[in-house]
């Protein structure tokens, strides 16, 4: 037998025919375009002609221009902003499924958390301007109560709205990982724990937290780097002071016709983000060294 | 004897840099219940897949009834597996299952139908055909398991531990359906156990492996009483060892100054594995006794004191210190109508002749 | 037990803040007036029936329906592809493949809307239904993988060997075993993308041509106010939509849990 024949038949190349299909999909459908895009922020356009000759202009215009460092820095804010509200609703319902509701009902429990993640994405972020506008439903029953006699104005179209929205659209998100990381602890550890003179606090703090922290990155990181791109709701609950650097990268795209500027902003955004999240992931893997 | 149904020559297998297998051989007679008996990770279940076609050997040969079984994949070989998990289809009834086969080979309807009630029959399922196959016990899934594979008239079955899964009592009733299902259907069986015990009472001979490699291959009979090492020894029963220098003898037999026991000429056939300067003797815990009372008396006699008793009822097992050596030997007694057990730090005498000891490497 | 009590009051607030958007949806469905605010009105089905007579949206359902059923389909057997390669073979570089098909899952979309559209735009093609599915099949794909190799995983391995020690070839066995044992995986990989595909805005509105996706409509006619009590009812029969799939899927799940014996592994994700 070949040599070839013999490999032909071997693991290693049914793996590799196997995953071949998506492989060369995501290559030609993620890897190509993204290199595409890093090229063309190098490049420049005018009006519908590219000029191909290799410049940092979009850069240097990118994170020097006032309205793009502040695009940035609150784009940035307001995912970190989301990223550990979402994180701080969700760890107590992780810890209520995993800990409080019996066995048998977890799966309903979890089922019933990411029902509201199915109700259309659009129709769930304008649904906040219904309940936070002026004449929303919040206003409303205030109003009612009278606990209030103007409506509140600064509930809706600012950067707060933004912050509650997104916390909300991404809480499901964050809940799963964290689930399955407290689902993962050793009951029995917690027991030794309570035996060697912890009491419910200081246990939670020494051995459930560090125990939970890899769902709690795994959360942070699939909270954080998509919310920085989300466009729909700075649009709809922002105002004009909660626009983020997508709302930006649109207009640079399609009105403003300069693409190239367009790709230099939505690099340096996930730039960005890309080292926020990994240099967290590796504080916390020190950390978490430490703890071992 | 008939030709051999399997023939292993020079196997080795690497799964990558680590060695699984080290030039295995050994031939499997026809007709006989053979088994692969070792310690966990010793390779059994390696060189089983590897005679089913599971595994690609890296270098060496299996042939099956005289055919090379190079090249010939899993599907097309003349043997059948029986897994350690049963690997029971669950979306098939009982009779889908046994018929999987069968319907491969795409026999007529009706011929299958007689085929599978005929297989069930002779595993204890008969009328179950129609049950879900989840809605069985392990037990009954084991002869599921039995009828898909023996329904195939297969050349060779292969059983890859097939009764760890069960509970004792469970197990000792299969172990004794197993050896006479292979009586009545004549099939050569191969089957994996680390269970000594298995091994040693359903088996017409054994491969024990060490390490990827076969130590002996011997019928249970030859295993236990003239094991060729002393790895072999330890592995089944219970084995105790004794330093002993030999100073020369004729070629037949050897003259040995035994630590304990004592002086003693011991034919050449009791060294199973040859002599040199690292053997030792080993005692079966049966081959001395405990002599009690003035008329007792035995061709040699050594002394001790005893350490521990373990009575079993039956038996009685001691650890006796014998003068002269720091570490006790395991000694078996059967407690006989009239004879004493004694105590511990009882003084013992120990009865022992030239045909308890062994010799080995 | 005090912390226990505060502990379900905490839930009980979450679970209303989880809730409120989606209870808003049928309270205006079928609140009578053309403004989306409180005191409610009376009720009425005109919603319902505005939205039956807007051709556009009939246009744009279709659209999204179309490109949903596609990616499901397209993105399900890529899926299939990956999930079995990564459970089943162990093959070098095989995790820096999966991860590199995994990738989308936390990229921003608008960074896959981009990127796709400069690409397309460069290469010539014009935009499409079939460029909305080349994006979803990408955003979709890392979700069947995960759903699909937890399916492969939960196999036991030595079921495929025994169909092939029994005589059969790998792809009969790929067919009577491995495919009716994975099926409820393969049928959740496929409503998830469904509904992913359904509900995706970013990629659609960034590569859709002269035809829009359900999203897109709904987007073009959020600026309207006199729009959003039909979009609230439009709103409603999604929910109830993919409430219902859901469901189904979940029911065939279990029925095919129990018909098989494996053990129950909880729900969806
Ligand atoms: N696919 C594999 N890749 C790498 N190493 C393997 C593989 N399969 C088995 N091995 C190694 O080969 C050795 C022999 O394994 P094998 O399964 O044959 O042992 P075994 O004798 O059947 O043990 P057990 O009684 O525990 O089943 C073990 O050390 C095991 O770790
Ligand atoms: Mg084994």
């Amino acid at each position: 037998m070949s040599q070839l024949a013999k490999w032909r038949r071997s693991e290693e190349a049914s793996g590799w025919l196997l995953v071949s299909p998506t492989l060369v999909y995501s290559i030609l459908l993620l890897a190509a375009p993204l290199a595409m895009v890093i090229a063309l922020s190098f490049w420049t356009q005018d009006y519908l002609d590219l000029d191909k000759t290799f410049t940092l202009k979009n850069y240097i215009e990118a994170w020097s221009e006032p309205i793009y460092q502040t695009l940035m820095a609150r784009s940035l804010k307001i995912s970190a902003f989301v990223t550990a509200l979402t994180i701080l609703l969700a760890f107590p319902v992780a810890y209520y499924v995993s800990f409080y509701v019996p066995q048998k009902r977890k799966p309903l429990w979890i089922f019933l958390i990411t029902i509201p993640f199915w109700t259309s994405y659009l129709m769930r972020i304008f649904l906040w301007k219904v309940i936070l506008g002026y004449n929303g439903v919040i206003n409303g029953s205030l109003l009612g109560i009278g606990v209030i006699e103007q409506p509140l104005s600064f509930i809706l179209y600012n950067q707060n709205a933004v912050v509650v929205t997104l916390a909300h659209a991404w809480v499901p998100f964050a809940i799963l990982p964290i689930f399955v990381a407290l689902e993962k602890i050793d009951r029995s550890l917690l027991e030794a724990a309570e035996d060697l003179g912890d009491g419910p606090l200081r246990r939670f703090i020494r051995v459930t937290l560090p125990l939970a922290m890899p769902g709690v990155v795994a959360a942070t990181v699939i909270v954080f780097i998509p919310t920085i791109g989300d466009y729909v709701t700075p649009r709809l609950v922002g105002g004009p002071n909660g626009l983020m650097i997508s709302n930006m990268i649109e207009l640079q795209f399609k009105k403003a016709n300069n693409a190239p500027l367009g790709a230099a902003l939505a690099l340096s955004a996930m730039f960005l983000v890309s080292v926020i999240s990994l240099i967290f992931v590796w504080l916390n893997r020190k950390y978490l060294v430490g703890q071992k | 004897m008939t030709d051999p149904i399997i023939r292993l020559s020079g196997i080795d297998k690497f799964y990558g840099d680590f060695q699984a297998l080290h030039d295995v051989n050994a031939e499997i007679r026809t007709g006989e219940f053979f088994s692969l008996l070792g310690p966990s990770g010793c390779g059994k279940t390696t060189l089983l897949r590897t005679i089913a076609g599971f595994e690609d050997v890296t270098a060496g040969h299996v042939e099956i009834a005289g055919q090379s079984m190079d090249n010939v994949p899993a599907n097309r070989r003349p043997t059948n597996m029986v897994f350690q998990s049963y690997a029971i289809f669950p979306h098939m009834s009982v009779a889908e299952n046994v018929a999987y086969g069968l319907k491969a080979r795409k026999m007529p309807k009706d011929q299958i139908a007689t085929e599978v009630a005929t297989a069930l029959k002779q595993v204890g399922l008969e009328g179950y055909g129609e049950r879900a196959s989840h809605a069985m016990s392990g037990g009954q899934r084991q002869r599921v398991a039995l009828a898909r594979a023996l329904v195939l008239k297969p050349k060779v079955l292969l059983l890859d531990e097939p009764l760890s899964a069960l509970d004792k009592k469970m197990r000792e009733q299969m172990q004794s359906e197993l050896r006479h299902l292979q009586r009545a259907v004549g099939i050569t069986f191969i089957l994996v156990t680390h269970d000594q015990e298995e091994a040693l009472t359903m088996s017409d001979r054994i491969a024990v492996m060490f390490e990827g490699r076969i130590g002996q291959l011997a019928s249970p009979q030859d295993l236990y009483r003239r094991p060729v090492n002393r790895k072999v020894a330890e592995f089944i029963g219970v084995m105790n060892f004794l330093d002993v220098s030999v100073s020369d003898g004729t070629g037949d037999t050897f003259d040995c100054d035994i630590a304990g026991l004592g002086k003693v000429t011991i034919p050449a056939e009791q060294a199973p594995g040859g002599v040199d300067a690292s053997v030792t003797a080993g005692v079966r815990p049966e081959m001395l006794t405990i002599l009690s009372g003035e008329n007792a008396h035995s061709e040699r006699e050594a002394s001790g004191i005893v350490e521990d008793v373990y009575y079993y009822g039956d038996m009685t097992y001691y650890d006796v210190k014998l003068d002269g050596v720091d570490h006790p030997v395991t000694i078996s007694m059967r407690n006989t109508a009239g004879r004493s057990v004694l105590s511990r730090q009882d003084r013992a005498r120990v009865g022992w002749g030239a045909e308890s000891v062994l010799l080995l490497k | 037990m005090k912390s226990g009590k505060w502990f379900k009051l905490y839930i009980g607030v979450f679970l209303v803040f989880l809730y409120a958007p989606a209870l808003l949806l049928p309270i205006f469905a079928f609140n009578d007036s053309s403004i989306v605010s409180f005191p409610l009105k009376g009720f009425t089905l005109n919603w319902f029936n505005v939205l039956w007579e807007t051709e556009a949206l009939h246009t744009a359902t279709k659209n999204s329906l179309l490109i949903a059923v596609s990616t499901a389909i397209i993105a399900t057997s890529l899926g299939i592809l990956a999930a079995r390669a990564s459970s089943r073979y162990k093959f070098r570089g095989q995790k820096a493949v999966m991860g590199f098909i995994m990738i989308p899952l936390v990229l921003p979309e608008i960074i896959v809307g981009v990127s796709l559209l400069v690409v397309i735009l460069q290469m010539g093609f014009d935009l499409s239904l079939w460029t909305i599915v080349l994006g979803h099949v990408l955003i979709c794909t890392p979700f069947c993988v995960a759903i699909l190799s937890s399916a492969f995983l939960n196999l036991d391995q030595s079921l495929e060997e025994a169909s092939f020690d029994l005589g059969r070839s790998k792809l009969a066995t790929f067919w009577l075993v491995t495919m009716p044992l994975v099926l409820p995986g393969v049928v959740s990989s496929m409503l998830i993308s469904f509904t992913i595909s359904l509900d995706e805005f970013i990629i659609a509105f960034f590569l859709a041509g002269t035809e829009p996706t359900l999203p897109v409509y709904i987007w073009g006619q959020l600026r309207f106010p006199q729009k959003l009590p039909s979009l609230m009812a439009l709103g409603t029969i999604l929910l109830i939509l993919s409430l219902t799939l859901l469901a189904t899927a979940e029911y065939f799940r279990r029925r095919s849990a129990r018909k098989t014996g494996i053990e129950d592994a909880g729900g969806f994700l």
